[in-house]
């Protein structure tokens, strides 16, 4: 059986602006304030909702970062949970539509 | 003219960072009190942007104990606190403030207006004493007690200061200006009435020593967003106003300023 597959989707209600090499990112429901790294960045800004996350993981972390498919997959796992947490990002276990809101 | 012919108007127009507002009363009394609260800062020449029309009422109308808050509602914006009850409508040109005669209710409704004001065009309020030198404007930031009021006090003479406490930012043509301002803080006396382009911005830390430290782009914003005054929370007011700040951040130098209170830090400040 297929290991089921988590696709990610920024939330609405943010602000976002990349600056040097963060992205720094406001829910403009609670003013609360996420400061992402490089690495961070890469997996947000490939949270479209049609893309698994572990291609992107794989396309944008382990190429451009040079790390392993397990570790970065874990520590993405992770980061996606604490931004989902504070619903930063959505996460579902099917595609997204464009303009479809989990 | 908001007022019927029969009442005689007590009109003062109060231009603050280039945005002249009108304050209609009917109230010689209250007309004095807006004189010398803003001098400096009426420009009986000026075309108003709008106006503002105070009903003045006993301080007993309101609930003492109420917040300030900030909303729309009907294409108005409305704001109530403690001491006064005001709508806004910028559609209109024109809106309402219902107080009892003291400068403070006008004064923070003056605020309000001009953040919300401000947030369309990139620009905000700001905790932070400001002053010009040699041409350029330096603001100086921090939650209360951080050293707002000392750094202006400290200035030689060479500097001009544009307020104490709360710093008049606004984004022309791709640069930012800082303009003075009258909402004083222990000062008690408005700022000087000119703007100066920014040069940078510091973040305050007493310290025992005085030193400039480069700071973060994200940390600058997260302590800058700290010190934006802003009082609607709506999401879109929200988002302008983080906009704002990064935008701010990407084009004015920000530092932390670890500064000893005596006049040598501003041997740092050029």
């Amino acid at each position: 059986m297929a290991a089921t597959e988590t696709y990610i989707t920024q939330s609405p209600d943010i602000a976002c602006s990349t600056l040097g090499d963060d992205t720094i990112i406001m829910s403009t429901l609670d003013s609360t304030i996420f400061v992402l790294n490089s690495v961070g960045t890469a997996i947000w800004q490939g949270a479209d909702g049609a893309t698994p996350l572990s291609r992107i993981v794989q396309d944008k972390v382990c190429l451009e970062f040079d790390v392993t498919g397990d570790e970065a997959m874990a520590d993405a796992k992770e980061f996606v949970d604490e931004l989902a947490r504070h619903g930063i990002l959505s996460v579902s276990s099917q595609p997204v539509s464009p303009g479809e809101v989990l | 003219m908001l007022f019927p012919k029969s009442e005689e108007a007590h009109n003062v127009v109060i231009e603050i960072g280039g945005l002249p507002i009108e304050v209609q009363t009917t109230d010689a009394g209250f007309e004095r009190i807006l004189r010398g609260r803003y001098r400096g800062y009426i420009n009986a020449g000026a075309a108003p942007e709008f106006a503002l029309r105070v009903q003045l009422t006993q301080p007993e109308t309101f609930d003492a104990d109420r917040d300030a808050e900030v909303w729309v509602e009907d294409r108005e914006w409305r704001m109530e606190r403690g001491d006064f009850r005001a709508r806004w409508s910028p559609a209109q040109r024109e809106g309402q403030v219902f107080q009892s005669a003291n400068p403070y209710s006008i004064d923070s409704v003056l605020r309000i207006v001009h953040t919300l004001m401000l947030a369309s065009q990139g620009g905000f309020l700001v905790h932070a004493s400001s002053a010009v030198r040699n041409g350029k404007a330096f603001l100086f930031s921090g939650v209360s007690e951080a050293g707002k009021t000392t750094i202006a006090r400290l200035a030689p003479s060479d500097v001009t200061l544009l307020t104490d406490e709360t710093s008049y930012v606004r984004k022309v043509d791709w640069r930012y200006f800082a303009y003075g301002t009258p909402f004083a803080g222990e000062f008690g006396e408005p700022g000087a009435n000119v703007s100066a382009p920014i040069a940078a911005l510091y973040l305050l830390k007493k310290a025992d020593e005085n030193r400039i430290d480069a700071l973060e782009p994200s940390v600058a914003v997260r302590r800058l967003l700290r010190n934006i005054l802003f009082f609607a929370h709506q999401a879109d007011m929200v988002r302008q106003v983080f906009e704002s700040a990064c935008a701010f951040v990407a084009a004015v130098p920000v530092f932390q300023l670890s500064f000893f209170p005596d006049q040598r830090v501003w041997d740092l400040i050029r």
